[in-house]
């Protein structure tokens, strides 16, 4: 377990730009020593830094999950959510304060398995957030059990003799579920991953970066090494291509592609169709109704 | 003038305009200065079956349906078959001749037939005005004001259908009325205006109404009866009044994206019924935990499971009151009447603005579904508004702030995102004062109990604003009827009717409903004699939280539970039987079967 560093520091005052230490929390993460999801989290806080905002404006929405525990680790206002719920809890805070930046991270677990219904309408409605999940393909809080993204055959405590259950494809799902922004990153190439993240924060609309984050642990099959094998830059992709975003999509093999897949600019985001946004954020908004209001709705129950 | 106290019931299959004829007919009272309750027993149908509702007219304010029916408005045969027995003596029934051959026989009622088609001159063949004909001769027996009549068509189809819809709707409402004046007896007992006209409402938007008047700014929803009126008065209404309305993929994602939006500063509500409010059991205790104030409402209907998705019932008690894992503090509280509907929403968001937690609200189908009238001028829209510990926006606390700083109140104040100086996170883990959750500090048994004790130390000062049930009628009575929520009107009325034949009756009913302040509620119980708790479910579930609570075994029980609500009779009938002693449990019998 780690251990827990008390410090009176809180927010230093942003002097210039920020920089990635700006966003280090005051905990150091208790994840298993060269797990996938360090390199996540460092790439995140660069690009909150690249972003050039203070720690207050962001919020960082997790689940439940190894990977979850991100926001305890960074220096922004934090959600820890209940399993699978990131989604819906950060749909709310967007919308009602929708200037504020906000980030959803989580695994695969938390986000294609028990959030599944909320990850599918999220992208729908294309709210404006960033979502990271820390793909590794296993349950790894719960000790080793198969993921909705558990490859084919692979054996795990819940199956022993081989995993029978096709895995599903986030990326192609994303693509023609309605998410804008669809990208796929490894943990072990930062300077990219940084680059997607900020990417994602400036799109409008919803972004999803599925996250190769191997767990170090729990999935013997889908190591570190096996994508540095196997991860390949797209090249010459044109993000604004549909089809040929889910061309690239499907591919799995001795040969990976990561990268930004699919890009679409030019549909709002739900907080830029809303109407009542147009007074400013909700949560800014005075409240109640006036006189005038009240007796105009009574009025028409006369 | 004496009361004026009178039912007039409109039966026939949904499809046939029923709820309009309902809330015609409700309005038209209403602009006549009268009071009016309204119930409607249906299926769930869209078309097909069979469909009855009551409108209770009265001079004075009425909150049920009573135990009568005056005059009886029969839009097909099978309402005619069906209500035919339900008729009070000396009652009218006015039915269509086209649909029988046969005249139907009762001699101690006016039967009152009426040919649509000769009156409407065959210009109608799918009866699509049938409602308005009668309605038309119904107004008549009752002495209401035609013009009244003719200017609500006016309003309801001038801007969607155009005047030459307007004029038939007229031509028939004429002809009934005309009909019923040649051929008819009216009523001994008629309409007499009254100062002021009155405007109506349902449950439903009388809560959504509080919501507005209480500041709420994000509201979501899924679809479940009887819920769902909510849901569509806050969409008509959230870009008049700046609300956030969103229609989620389920109850999970209703009850969380609330939570995000409450922590991120708004008022946030959500209505469901039982089936919906089961699934955001888990996040109602992480509004607990996270300690952010939400106010999610339950309209209950029959269950369990799917159950009776349009009838009613008090079954979720124990649901709301055991809703999710663990100890946590909330608040739970059944509206009484559907004006307190509306005055509770701002009063439970106040509790749960100060106190940082969730609270739920109680309403069922009696109360969401039903309409009911109102002096226009009696609404506070600007109710007291008390949003507690809040820091929002602004940087306001000096050195390092704890979002669950220990305090002898259990209240920490609550830093909205986006203010600078107050970053943390909040969780659903248990946590220590600044919301660190890392297991090696949670786990710590002396931080656990200090945290759970500063969380629940805030029950402590929400029972102190809660108050004690009340007891109406006098406190020497033979009998104390003990009631809970939308029943407080039917008991009511049967204390009075159980007084009036020399059982002298006295009332205690609960709203707030958790916590319980112990001794103050022992106090109140104290007072009566023969105990009888009434309720609308199977198990007693209130008798035996109120035993639990307090210790206070009631002497007798009375419940219902088949999906209809109490009429005052069921209740007069039953107390009758529990003091005779023939039994400590009384189920009522339901004699208008829909």
């Amino acid at each position: 377990m780690a251990k827990r560093e008390r410090s009176t520091r809180r927010e230093r005052p942003v002097k210039g730009a920020p920089t990635a230490k700006d966003f280090q929390g005051d905990v150091r993460p208790d994840w298993c020593p060269g797990c996938g999801d360090y390199g996540v989290l460092s790439s995140l806080q660069s690009a909150y830094a690249k972003l050039g905002k203070g720690n207050h404006e962001h919020l960082t929405v997790s689940g439940i999950g190894c990977s979850s525990n991100l926001p305890g680790y960074i220096e922004t206002y934090g959600m820890h959510t209940l399993h699978g719920r990131s989604l819906a809890v950060a749909t709310g805070a967007k919308l009602a304060n929708h200037e504020m930046n906000v980030v959803v991270t989580g695994g695969d677990g938390d986000g294609y398995g028990i959030g599944g219904n909320h990850f599918v309408h999220t992208m729908r409605k294309n709210i404006d957030l960033l979502y990271i999940v820390m793909n590794n393909q296993i349950y790894g809080l719960t000790i080793g059990q198969a993921s909705p993204t558990s490859m084919l055959g692979m054996a795990t405590k819940s199956t022993p003799f081989g995993n029978i259950e096709a895995p599903l494809n986030p990326i192609a799902m994303a693509i023609v579920t309605g998410a804008t922004y669809v990208a796929r990153g490894f943990s072990g190439n930062p300077r990219q991953l940084t680059e997607l993240m900020y990417n994602g924060m400036q799109h409008r609309g919803f972004a999803l970066i599925d996250v190769f984050s191997p767990c170090i642990t729990f999935n013997k099959d889908n190591t570190s090494a096996f994508f540095k094998q196997r991860v390949l830059e797209l090249e010459g992709h044109d993000p604004s291509d549909k089809a040929a975003a889910l061309e690239q999509a499907v591919k799995w093999g001795d040969e990976i592609p990561i990268g930004l897949f699919y890009q679409d600019t030019s549909r709002p985001a739900l907080d830029e169709m809303e109407p009542v946004l147009e007074n400013g954020p909700m949560a800014r908004q005075s409240l109640g109704i006036t006189q005038e209001q009240g007796d105009a709705i009574v009025q028409r129950m006369m | 003038m004496a009361k004026y106290d009178f039912v007039i019931a409109v039966g026939g299959a949904p499809g046939q305009g029923i709820d309009s004829v309902g809330q015609v007919l409700t309005r038209i009272c209403a602009r006549h200065g009268l009071h009016v309750f309204t119930y409607s027993a249906y299926q769930s149908l869209i078309r097909g079956g069979h469909t009855f509702l009551t409108a209770r007219i009265s001079s004075e304010p009425v909150a049920n349906q009573g135990d009568k029916l005056d005059l009886v408005i029969a839009l097909d045969r099978n309402s005619l078959e069906t209500h035919l027995p339900h008729v009070a003596p000396g009652g009218t029934l006015i039915y269509n001749s086209d649909d029988v051959k046969e005249a139907p026989e009762r001699d101690d009622i006016q039967l009152a037939p009426l040919s649509y088609q000769e009156l409407s001159n065959n210009t109608d063949r799918k009866k699509l005005m049938l409602n308005v004909c009668m309605l038309g001769a119904a107004l008549k027996l009752v002495g209401g004001d035609l013009k009244v009549f003719e200017d609500m068509l006016t309003i309801q189809f001038l801007k969607r259908k155009g005047q030459a819809v307007v004029d038939a709707n007229i031509g028939v409402a004429r002809a009934g009325y005309n009909h019923a004046a040649e051929n008819f007896t009216a009523f001994d007992t008629q309409f007499e205006k009254q100062e002021p006209a009155l405007a109506v409402v349902d449950g439903n938007s009388a809560m959504a109404m509080g919501g507005a008047a209480a500041g709420v700014k994000f509201y979501a929803a899924y679809p479940m009866s009887p819920s769902t009126g909510v849901l569509h008065w806050m969409a008509n209404n959230a870009r008049d009044l700046s609300i956030m309305v969103r229609q989620c993929e389920d109850e999970i994602s209703v009850v969380n994206m609330v939570i995000g939006a409450a922590h991120a500063g708004c008022r946030a509500m959500c209505a469901t019924s039982g089936g919906g409010f089961a699934l955001m059991s888990e996040a109602i205790g992480s509004a607990g935990m996270m300690e952010i104030p939400i106010v999610v409402i339950n309209v209950q209907r029959g269950g369990p499971s799917t159950g009776l998705p349009t009838k009613t019932e008090q079954g979720d008690l124990w649901q709301i009151l055991g809703a999710s894992q663990g100890d946590f503090p909330k608040v739970v509280v059944a509206p009484t009447s559907i004006m307190d509907g509306f005055d509770v929403i701002p009063e439970v968001f106040n509790l749960a603005d100060k106190f940082q937690c969730p609270a739920m609200v109680l309403s069922d189908l009696t109360l969401s579904m039903g309409f009911t009238t109102f002096e226009p001028d009696s609404v506070n829209w600007q109710p007291e508004i008390d949003r507690g510990s809040l820091i929002n926006g602004v940087e306001q606390s000096e050195g390092k702030y704890l979002r669950y700083e220990i305090t002898d109140s259990g209240i920490s104040p609550r830093a909205i995102p986006g203010t600078p100086g107050h970053v943390h996170v909040v969780a659903t883990d248990d946590h220590d004062e600044d919301g660190t959750l890392i297991s090696d500090e949670f786990t710590n048994p002396h931080k656990r109990r200090d945290i759970m004790e500063k969380r629940q130390r805030k029950m402590d000062g929400i029972l102190e604003l809660l108050p004690p049930p009340t007891l109406e009628g006098p406190e020497d009575a033979e009998v104390t009827l003990v009631g809970w929520g939308s029943t407080h009107s039917v008991i009511g009325e049967a204390a009075q009717l159980l007084t009036e034949a020399g059982i002298s009756t006295n009332h205690i009913h609960f709203k707030w409903l958790y916590p319980m302040d112990e001794d103050a509620v022992n106090e109140v119980l104290a007072k009566s004699a023969h105990s009888i708790v009434v309720e609308c479910n199977y198990t007693g579930q209130f008798a035996r939280f109120l035993r639990g609570e307090t210790g206070f075994k009631a002497d007798g029980q009375i419940r219902k539970y088949d999906g209809e609500p109490f009429m005052p009779h069921h209740i007069v009938d039953g107390a009758r039987e529990l003091l005779a002693g023939k039994t400590d449990f009384y189920v009522p019998y339901q004699e208008i079967v829909v």
